[in-house]
């Protein structure tokens, strides 16, 4: 029991023997006597299967679960087809390691081909890499990418995501690049008297953090007309309606590949995407998947551009990621198959209707209004005078509400909420603010 | 084989949503996007098939012996995959309000407890994603340690010429210089060249231990201590903790901080290239500057911040927690013996098979092999054995690594693989190196069974093509 | 092994040609051949520094990335952008794929005619 070894004792006596050593303590030689442990681990005894199921089976039933969940923020609740995540589940597909045996790797390496070319598909950009850890990492490499000897700040703006503007602060607080936040002005990005022939790039998000459509063209231009990069921080979930970030000027696209496939978790694991202009394409960190064919010309896949990594270029590598998140790429792989182009619309579609009914029905009550002007995607905030009773009214009937913002609420409507839900909601809301209503 | 979009036929597709059941809301029109992306048109019938075809191409430690040094490619539990499969953990929202998530919390708890008993280290952050992502944080906690006290001069990090590449790479991202220590010709660290380099500037030491040749350093408190003397700290990359889990800690070697892979020492999948997940442990002085956890909230005023979204790769944690708790108090040291015992057993068949070991006597839970003999003698290197060992079923070592030893092959069993499967290994390589002498060419050759032959990667990487190009039309 | 008589060589492995105040530079049939085929070449912009002794590039092969060092102090006056795309003639004709050409120079690293240089290849090799 509790450890997973197949040989039974008397055959790892044998395997001592064959080595001529006495037993485990002949292994540790080497291992000075004053840092070797001289018994067990201060840790509960070892459990069996049964005994390590029902504890974790425990710890979930902690948890509560919200049938409704009208909250995003980063993480969005969206349907997942049962073929997404069976498929996903493959052994073959969980248990590898990363593709370096290309001969015995073509799986693998055809489905993260497949993955960067539906990432550049959504976003209108020449190359993708095979991911990396998450949506705010991949920001934060986005913005090291841009860097050059003259061009060492970055501006950021201050509508994108709190998680990513922290998780740029500490990369750049690593490298060593200055880090401008942009001012939100009404909801939105304002990089008036901020850029400067200093400035390598900018950092957008669309929909911003606040769920409104940023003037995205407008920014790239800004950008672009100082001499800097135009990084699109994007929700993939949304590109099949709203414009490509290359067709509106983004040099480099990034975000949070969660919305196609992947579970809330609580947070992880995610899929952070990238994809970049061709001139960009070889400052991709990370495993980049690549076609080229064998002696006898059939069309073979290969890990590519290596010698832009770590493993070859050391301390001269622009970035040290080499994990990533394979097989939630594939994950979103195959969602996005599943769904298609037409699937894919009606989830941009719906998202959007819902979350502009479930807007619309709010403000009908009174104290209760959209916070910023402007088109919104699928989530908005709303001022409304008790954010922490609704939130508390709200979770007695299991619905998970908006993210509480001072003195409102974020809130995020997906395809899978239906209107009897929205209503339910509003019903609730109205209840809870009835002495204004 | 096709790919998904060569499968494509227009129109086809499945239904998965129902009609909207709220009035239709046009998208504004200037942002509507003008050109649909190409994806896949394809009936779900057909799609399945596709990613079977894929799964079949594919290669995992479910088809076979993976003995990938510095990997520690072990068994895959099943239970973890059930148990990360929970709804209870999979529907959670990152921010859900904290009453409601007790039992994240508490599993993230357990295995931070679970994790600084066995590194000895006195706190943890679960937010790295990845072992490389850990050492970025890590060094952060080092330099932002060294800044706090005022002293800004220490810009250097000291690495073995034997480390992972990802070491001196996050050292540059971390901001720091990197210096090279040179190895003895026993594989481990120079002491006289450490207490050489080691100076004003030293911020700190990175050092796996054992190291990448699969050496236990044996000076291990007699190098912490010269590092400590300078004034630096001292970082353990846990990429080979499992020769020693149970058995020693880093933290009573020494060592002031860490990172673990849960995806190599602690059983989790490598999904064929990740999720994984890199915690990061250190002594409670560099405490302050930790990232914030997720029952610490988000750190205090001195942390280094987030380094990432959210809280962790939760579901890696969650199966990582399983393992730990069918492990318990004992199985740490077991799996440790066991791996230590595996790989000696199959250095020692291999060496008697007349391979010659980079370095000799007994090693940890990993060996490297140099075939510079082979090359010489038979023109074969150690690619072409590499490649030889696929056409038996069989996933090759880590190919020329660690630098300092040419044409290396580094083995790393890992303590789940039974005794026969080292026996037909060894037998495999014993095969193969008879051809290497009888029949040079069949290796140059090799694979000759799988899907492809080798694949042309200076073609790949002079004209990259790295997504599929639509006929026109 | 080509050795061209007229040109100058760096101990890394650099060939250098000064032709009315510009000096070229690329890298020896000696270097293309011990890196293996050339997979891309990173060079400076045009107007940045370059300083003797300093890598100023790197050349990639699949597996493997070498500095490229300048023998000169100067300023970038020109980079042979044909090799982005065709990485390759470093390979098929070294010296004619130069990498870079420098003006405005200040200083000049030690360097070796060719028989010197000869002498240093066959002490690599031996």
């Amino acid at each position: 029991m509790g450890n997973f070894l197949p040989a039974a004792p008397a055959e790892r006596e044998a395997q001592y023997a064959a080595l001529g050593l006495s037993g485990p303590a002949d292994l540790y030689r080497d291992v000075p006597e004053a840092v070797r442990l001289d018994g067990p681990l201060d840790l509960p005894a070892p459990k069996s299967e049964l005994e390590v199921r029902r504890s974790m089976e425990a710890l979930a039933g902690q948890n509560v679960r919200f049938s409704t969940i009208l909250r995003g923020a980063g993480a969005y609740d969206h349907y997942i087809p049962a073929a997404v995540s069976r498929i996903a589940a493959k052994e073959e597909f969980v248990t590898a390691y990363t593709p370096y045996q290309a001969e015995i790797s073509q799986g693998v390496l055809q489905s993260i081909f497949e993955f960067q070319t539906m990432i550049c598909e959504l976003t209108g950009l020449d190359a993708a890499n095979a991911s990396v850890y998450d949506g705010a990492s991949a920001a934060a490499e986005a913005v090291a990418m841009c860097r050059d000897r003259k061009r060492t700040k970055a501006v950021v703006s201050g509508a994108a995501h709190p998680d990513v503007i922290a998780t740029i602060q500490t990369y750049c607080f690593g490298s060593g690049m200055e880090v401008v936040l942009a001012p939100a002005r009404e909801g939105r990005t304002d990089l008036t008297g901020l850029l400067d022939d200093g400035v390598a790039c900018v950092y957008v998000q669309q929909p911003n953090f606040y769920g409104l459509l940023e003037d995205g063209a407008a920014l790239a231009d800004q950008a672009h007309a100082a001499g800097a990069k135009l990084i699109a921080g994007v929700n993939p979930a949304t590109l099949g309606v709203l414009e490509a970030p290359g067709a509106w000027g983004a040099d480099i696209a990034v975000g949070e590949g969660q919305p196609l496939g992947l579970p809330l978790s609580w947070g992880g694991p995610y899929l952070g995407f990238m994809a970049a202009s061709q001139p960009l394409m070889r400052k991709l960190p990370g495993r980049i998947v690549g076609q080229t064919a064998d002696a006898q010309g059939r069309r073979a896949f290969v890990l590519t551009m290596q010698a832009r990594e770590q493993h070859i270029r050391r301390e001269k590598a622009s970035s040290n990621v080499c994990s990533n998140e394979a097989l939630c790429a594939l994950t979103a792989s195959v969602y996005l198959s599943l769904m298609g182009p037409a699937g894919l619309m009606q989830v941009g579609e719906q998202c959007y209707a819902k979350a502009h009914y479930l807007a619309d029905e709010l403000c009908k009550l009174q104290g209760v209004k959209l916070r910023y002007p402007g088109p919104f995607f699928h989530e908005f905030v709303t001022d409304l005078p008790d954010p922490t009773d609704v939130l508390a009214g709200l979770e007695a009937k299991g619905i998970l509400g908006g993210f509480p913002l001072k003195g409102g609420l974020l809130w995020c409507v997906t395809e899978k909420q239906t209107r009897e839900e929205l209503d339910r909601t509003v019903a609730i809301v109205k209840e809870v603010l009835g002495i204004w209503n | 084989m096709e790919l998904i979009f060569e499968r494509s036929r227009p129109g086809r597709g499945s239904q998965i949503l129902p009609p909207p059941d709220v009035p239709a809301a046009p998208i504004p029109a200037e942002h509507a996007r003008k050109r649909a992306p190409r994806l896949p048109e394809i009936g779900e019938s057909d799609l399945s098939r596709h990613y079977q075809a894929l799964a079949r191409r594919a290669f995992g430690v479910c088809d076979g012996f993976y003995p990938l040094g510095s990997c520690t490619m072990k068994y895959n539990p099943k239970l973890g995959e059930e148990m990360a499969a929970l709804p209870g953990f999979t529907g959670i929202h990152p921010l859900q309000p904290a009453h409601t998530v007790k039992g994240c919390q508490l599993a993230m708890a357990q295995t931070e407890y679970a994790l600084s008993r066995i590194t000895g280290m006195d706190r943890f952050t679960l937010q790295p994603a990845a072992g490389a992502h850990g050492e970025f944080t890590g060094l952060l906690l080092i330099k932002a340690w060294h800044r706090s006290r005022g002293d800004e001069g220490r810009t250097v990090i000291l690495v073995p010429d034997s480390a992972h590449g990802t070491n001196p790479a996050s050292a540059a991202m971390a901001g720091f210089t990197v210096k090279n220590i040179p190895s003895t010709a026993e594989g481990l660290v120079d002491l006289e060249a450490l207490r050489a380099a080691c100076g004003p500037d030293t911020a700190g030491l990175m050092l796996t231990n054992p190291n990448t040749v699969g050496l236990f350093e044996r000076d291990i408190l007699e190098i912490t201590k010269i590092v400590h003397d300078a004034g630096g700290l001292v970082y353990y990359d846990g990429a080979n903790l499992n020769a020693i889990m149970g058995v020693a800690r880093p933290g009573d070697m020494g060592f002031d901080v860490c990172h673990l892979n849960l995806h190599k020492t602690f059983a989790t999948p490598h999904g064929g290239g990740g999720p994984g997940s890199g915690p990061v442990g250190c002594k409670e002085f560099l405490a302050p500057f930790l990232p914030g956890s997720a029952l610490g909230g988000n750190g205090g005023e001195q942390s280094i911040g987030q380094v990432r979204a959210f809280h962790a790769n939760f579901l890696v944690v969650v199966r990582a927690l399983a393992y730990l708790m069918t492990l318990g108090n004992s199985g740490p040291a077991e799996a440790a013996r066991g791996a230590v015992l595996n790989a000696n057993y199959l250095k020692k068949k291999l060496e008697e098979a007349g391979y010659r070991s980079a370095f000799p006597g007994l090693c940890m839970h990993e060996f490297v092999l140099t075939l510079e003999g082979l090359k010489k003698e038979a023109g074969v290197s150690a690619l072409d054995v590499a490649k030889a060992m696929l056409d038996a079923g069989i996933h090759p070592p880590t190919m020329y690594f660690p630098l300092i030893v040419h044409e290396a092959l580094m083995f790393e069993p890992t303590e789940t693989e039974a005794p026969e499967t080292l026996d037909r290994a060894a037998e495999v390589l014993s095969e193969i190196l008879r051809r290497a002498h009888e029949d040079p060419e069949s290796l140059h050759a090799a694979p000759v069974s799988t899907v492809i032959g080798r694949p042309d990667e200076t073609a790949a990487a002079r004209h990259p093509v790295v997504r599929y190009v639509f006929p026109e039309g | 092994m080509n050795i061209p008589e007229e040109l100058r060589y760096a101990r890394t492995h650099e060939w250098l040609k000064e032709e009315g105040g510009v000096f070229t530079v690329g890298l020896t049939d000696f270097a293309q051949h011990s890196l293996g085929d050339i997979v891309f070449v990173n060079l400076p912009q045009e107007g940045d520094p370059v300083t003797a002794g300093e890598a100023f590039g790197d050349v990639e092969s699949v597996k493997a990335v070498s500095d490229v060092v300048s023998p000169v102090t100067g300023v970038v006056k020109a980079v042979n952008e044909s090799l982005l795309d065709d990485p390759a003639q470093v390979n098929a004709d070294p010296y004619g794929a130069w990498l870079i050409q420098v003006e405005e120079v200040t200083d000049t690293d030690e360097l070796l005619d060719a028989a010197g240089y000869e002498a240093l290849c066959a002490g690599e090799e031996a």
